[in-house]
């Protein structure tokens, strides 16, 4: 699938919650469904600022395509992050870079997180991006 | 006794609805709600009386400068100073303390002196200090507290040595609700002629302050944690220490007069009060002030103990939930971390059922240190909240618990 229809699939899932205790309840069933990371894998490197919670994202690069892992103390966080991999995860780097991620303000996260979350949810967007760059550096070379 | 249900009535914004809930504001000890009274104060100063202060030789100006001067004279009285020299107005705690630590510190502090702080103090009354001791070359000491919460004061004459010069404790602690004995610290750095800096954005909204019962050479506090606007603050400092220490910053309204060749400063209090000073809101706080000894300071204190103990009492039911500072002094904080359930995913649901709360490391870094965590919940209650609110915390708090189950 394409980032553009995983992101219309997780809208569709997110329009039967009719408040927000049943989106939460979904997101912490996604962060502790997400697979843990190597504990080698947290280290300061992957460690993005801006987040209230710890956040870690890690990424290889497998057969042209982008494969990302991740982690935080959180479990809502780790939930966010877990749908940020489903749309991301498994795509080619020049697809992440471009990607219009739509589907966080379309199921209210965007704009019901306060500035200060709402910018660990973009530095983890940014850190995502970055990888993609980086090796699509790499694949240029 | 405070009748909560009533005394809400004062503070507009109790009223409001957030994420369709109504809203229950628990992170009083982050900044309070103000009371009518307050907005009004602010409102009708700009629509009536807007004019720069004490140098103004026309109508406006010299009505601003009585308000502003008689804002002052009411702060004194709530703290019990001798004069209103010695009543700094500053943009807040964070403020006052930066100035002392400077100006202080520019004076007396040299290479190899010692500074006592505690381990429960809030960054501000850290990094001030610290500051001034990499200015200087000078060694920031501090006084631990044990697992309850209690400061281990018997250590203090331990930490006392002859390079001490000046000991900064908070009066109560921002996490931990801690009351400390700082009556007793006074006392015995006294003994030792050290000059102490009491932290009181904690304790001010809570109870009687009386800066010549305590004896303390500073105290200091902030006008938006007592019902006040933000940017409003006071430092309280002995006028026999103030007079000796060097102007913080330079501008209009500290000077006397000014050459190329040399200036010469104010009168106390205004040699601390460089520029156009924040009136209007220290007039409001003034507005704060006469509102609390409406209120009575007798009556909040009875009520928010009681708040607290109910609180206190409610949360420890609660399977599973664990709270930092037991000490028997404390005033109407309570911090605590429910399971293992992170203290953002507990402040995020709560949010949403339209329960304001603190969350996060509550700026006390090294106090978190101490408990090996990374972040607490806080609750923190003022005279307006009531027992209702505390059930509704401590229902939602066990749905959290079951959703993380």
């Amino acid at each position: 699938m394409t980032i553009t229809q995983i992101q219309e699939q997780i809208i569709e899932e997110f329009s039967a919650f009719t408040d927000w205790m049943d989106k939460y309840e979904y997101l912490i069933e996604l962060g502790k469904n997400l697979p843990v990371i190597d504990e080698k894998s947290k280290t300061e490197q992957h460690l993005i600022k801006g987040c209230q919670s710890r956040v870690w994202i890690d990424a290889e690069y497998i057969d042209g395509k982008i494969i990302y892992k991740a982690d935080s103390d959180a479990i809502i966080t780790k939930g966010i992050i877990s749908l940020l991999i489903s749309v991301m995860s498994g795509q080619e780097p020049n697809e992440i870079i471009n990607a219009d991620l739509f589907f966080i303000d379309k199921i209210g996260l965007h704009e019901n997180l306060s500035p200060t979350r709402a910018n660990g949810l973009l530095a983890m967007i940014k850190q995502m991006k970055l990888y993609a760059l980086a090796f699509e550096s790499v694949q240029k070379k | 006794m405070i009748d909560a249900i009533n005394v809400r009535k004062d503070f507009p914004i109790l009223s409001a609805t957030v994420h369709g809930k109504p809203l229950i504001y628990l992170d009083n000890a982050a900044t309070t709600q103000k009371p009518e009274c307050v907005i009004q104060t602010i409102d009708e100063l700009y629509r009536t009386s807007n004019a720069n202060i004490h140098r103004g030789v026309h109508f406006l100006s010299e009505q601003c400068t009585q308000k502003y001067e008689t804002a002052r004279e009411t702060v004194r009285k709530f703290i019990n100073a001798e004069k209103t020299s010695e009543i700094v107005f500053t943009a807040g705690t964070t403020s006052s303390i930066n100035l002392v630590a400077a100006s202080f510190g520019e004076r007396f502090v040299a290479s190899g002196d010692e500074i006592i702080i505690s381990e429960m103090e809030h960054h501000s009354n850290i990094v001030s200090w610290q500051l001034l001791c990499e200015r200087k070359g000078a060694r920031l000491k501090v006084i631990p507290f044990d697992d309850n919460g209690i400061l281990l004061i018997n250590l203090l004459d331990s930490l006392i040595t002859e390079r001490t010069k000046i000991i900064a404790v908070t009066h109560a602690s921002n996490v931990l609700g801690t009351i400390n004995p700082v009556k007793e610290i006074i006392a015995k750095a006294h003994s030792h002629n050290i000059p102490v800096l009491i932290d009181g954005a904690q304790a001010a909204p809570h109870g009687n302050v009386d800066v010549r019962d305590l004896d303390c050479d500073f105290y200091a506090f902030s006008g938006h944690k007592i019902y006040a606007p933000t940017g409003i603050g006071v430092l309280y400092g002995k006028e026999k220490l103030l007079e000796q220490m060097p102007p913080y910053q330079g501008g209009g309204d500290m000077i006397s007069t000014v050459t190329f060749d040399k200036t010469t400063y104010a009168q106390l209090p205004l040699k601390f009060e460089a520029g156009t000073q924040n009136f209007i809101d220290a007039i409001a706080l003034g507005s704060a002030i006469d509102y609390i000894n409406k209120t009575g300071r007798q009556n909040i204190v009875e009520y928010e103990q009681k708040l607290l103990g109910y609180a206190t009492q409610k949360l420890s039911e609660i399977d599973g939930l664990k709270i930092y500072g037991k000490a028997d002094q404390k005033v109407a904080i309570v911090s605590f971390l429910l399971n293992d359930i992170h203290h953002l995913d507990t402040g995020m649901i709560l949010d949403k059922t339209g329960i304001a709360v603190r969350t996060g490391t509550l700026c006390t870094e090294p106090l978190l240190s101490h408990f090996n965590i990374r972040g607490l919940v806080r609750a923190s209650f003022s005279f307006y909240n009531t027992f209702d609110e505390i059930d509704i915390l401590c229902e939602n708090l066990k749905k959290i618990s079951l959703m993380f189950k």
